[in-house]
């Protein structure tokens, strides 16, 4: 393999009490990918993305980011639960962007994007600021940094919510269904941004319904129902020439 | 020119709705009102100048301040511990949940006139306070209870641990109504679970904490007259040692009264203020219309 894997997922499990959400996902992302999850709701996309970050604890399975095993220490032939302050520091590695924005709404759009490189990471206030004035203008907001959420519309949120997690320098980016609780007209402005950022070079996840921007943006896209893989191809082969009956219907009611 | 042409279709020109009744009832009220003070004013068993004499006495007024230091600093302690029983009762940790939940139960269950009779007998079941090793003749610190617990400290102690376990569900409300996705997006960021309580949840949940602690507030400040019974001379305490020699019970009830209302409305002012400040983010702009704010929460 030439290229490093961001993501390593082998054989991973998730259940909620008797129901097994996921079955056994085994899937490799290298660095500098972008890849589209479909699949109809319940398929285990969502559930699945927030195991990465370990925002859900894996039942069964191995899952690496960067190399590092997500959430556990493995030491000869065991795994042992790590303590919070060690899965902080890797998912603060890790950039997530949430279908409800889940922006603070006490605090105004620049403070939002300040708050964790100042308090996780301990950058000085001015530097902070310096680099939260960039991010809003690379997602176009730089007139709303004093806004506070409630005075944002919803694609401005949820590019705010993009620009705080680039603050904290991921190497991996997570979406899950950015634009689902958008208004038709507002999605393009977070699609453009979700863009540019891959075409910087972002390792990026993106759980999503656009099929237009997996086509367009997405490297790969794999299609999971019911809690496995069902395809995985670039994005003309998943979307274009679907080879499972299963994609062939989803793609069919989506189009 | 007509004022009912279409171009002129915008302005509203219409004569605004009558209410008779308001302006009865108004008036009856006033009336009664009046009628109620006059009856108090012209009683002859109600002497006026024992009231004025009373009103701006130094020994109410220094009784009036005390109240208010007891309120202040129970109000304190109690909402510090407060906080902390609501993130007990909260964590994942089963003895401190375990713990915090009995503390609220066995303070809401007593009476509050019994928790400070209690505390008052203090020196009765524990005569003297040690510091040293259990068990052994190691003692490097003593003293009598007495001398420790004051009736002013016991004082204190009932009202600020009493308070705790009310409010500390007060609290636990206001954590509770801050949505799970603030705490998914600090965990997303690498906060750990204490930053984001701090810097993210509370001054959210701050919001819906004020309104209720404002009422708690002047609960306390009227409960310090329970401390009565202990021999704090607080503002009732005063009032009715005065009144036990002077016998104008009424006079110095009435005394009592305007004190304890002049201090309840003064200490309700920075309920507002505090309202304001943690509305942020949530009232928009400023606080012009209350339907202004629905109506801008509506475009979210």
């Amino acid at each position: 393999m030439s290229k490093t894997l961001m993501v390593d997922a082998r054989a991973v499990r998730k259940s909620f009490g008797s129901n097994e959400v996921l079955k056994g996902i085994t899937l490799q992302v290298e660095q500098g990918q972008v890849l589209c999850l479909l699949g109809p709701s319940g398929s285990g996309k969502s559930t699945f993305l927030r195991c990465i970050n370990h925002l859900e604890t894996i039942n069964g399975g191995r899952l690496y980011v960067d190399g590092e095993l997500m959430g556990f220490r493995e030491k000869s032939d065991a795994i042992y639960e790590m303590k919070p302050s060690a899965i902080a520091k890797q998912r603060s590695e890790i950039g997530m962007v949430f279908q409800r924005f889940n922006l603070f709404p006490h605090l105004t759009a620049i403070e939002n994007v300040i708050e964790a490189p100042i308090g996780v990471k301990g950058i000085a206030k001015p530097e902070a600021l310096a680099k939260a004035k960039e991010l809003l203008a690379s997602v176009g907001l730089s007139d709303k940094a004093d806004h506070y959420p409630a005075q944002l519309s919803g694609g401005q949120q949820q590019r705010v919510a993009i620009a705080r997690a680039l603050a904290m320098e991921p190497k991996l980016m997570l979406f899950d269904e950015p634009t689902s609780a958008l208004d038709p007209e507002l999605v393009g402005d977070v699609l453009d941004v979700m863009r540019k950022l891959a075409l910087s070079g972002m390792t990026m996840i993106v759980v999503t319904h656009e099929i237009g921007f997996a086509r367009e943006v997405a490297d790969r896209v794999v299609f999971m129902d019911d809690g496995i893989v069902v395809e995985d191809g670039t994005p003309s082969q998943v979307i274009d020439n679907p080879q499972n009956e299963r994609t062939k219907a989803f793609i069919n009611s989506v189009l | 020119m007509s004022k009912n042409t279409i171009e002129n279709i915008d302005d509203v020109v219409a004569v605004p709705l009558r209410h008779p009744w308001r302006w009865v009832s108004a008036f009856v009220m006033v009336a009664l009102l009046g009628l109620f003070i006059y009856s108090l004013w012209a009683s002859p068993n109600i002497n006026h100048d024992i009231i004025s004499k009373y009103l701006f006495n130094s020994k109410v007024m220094a009784a009036a301040a005390l109240t208010v230091t007891l309120t202040v600093v129970s109000m304190f302690i109690g909402t510090v511990l407060a906080i902390l029983l609501a993130i007990m009762r909260l964590s994942t940790n089963p003895v401190l949940r375990m713990v915090a939940t009995g503390y609220v139960g066995f303070f809401r269950g007593t009476p509050l006139l019994l928790q400070i009779v209690f505390w008052g007998y203090l020196g009765i079941i524990y005569p003297t306070i040690d510091i040293g090793i259990p068990f052994t003749d190691m003692i490097w610190w003593s003293e009598k209870t007495a001398l420790v617990f004051t009736s002013l400290v016991a004082g204190i102690i009932a009202l600020s641990l009493n308070e705790a376990a009310y409010a500390a569900e007060i609290v636990r409300a206001g954590i509770l109504s801050v949505d799970s996705g603030q705490a998914e997006a600090s965990k997303s960021l690498g906060m750990s679970s204490g930053y984001t309580l701090r810097r993210i949840v509370l001054p959210q949940a701050m919001r819906v904490i004020i309104p209720p602690m404002g009422n708690e507030f002047i609960s306390m400040l009227k409960n310090t007259s329970l401390l009565q019974v202990v021999a704090v001379m607080e503002l009732y305490a005063r009032t009715s040692q005065i009144s036990s020699q002077n016998l104008a019970q009424v006079e110095l009830l009435v005394v009592a009264g305007f004190w304890y209302l002049i201090m309840t409305t003064v200490l309700s002012f920075p309920q507002s203020y505090l309202e304001k400040k943690y509305g942020r983010g949530f009232t928009v702009a400023t606080q012009k219309s209350r339907w202004l704010r629905v109506g801008m929460k509506g475009n979210v």
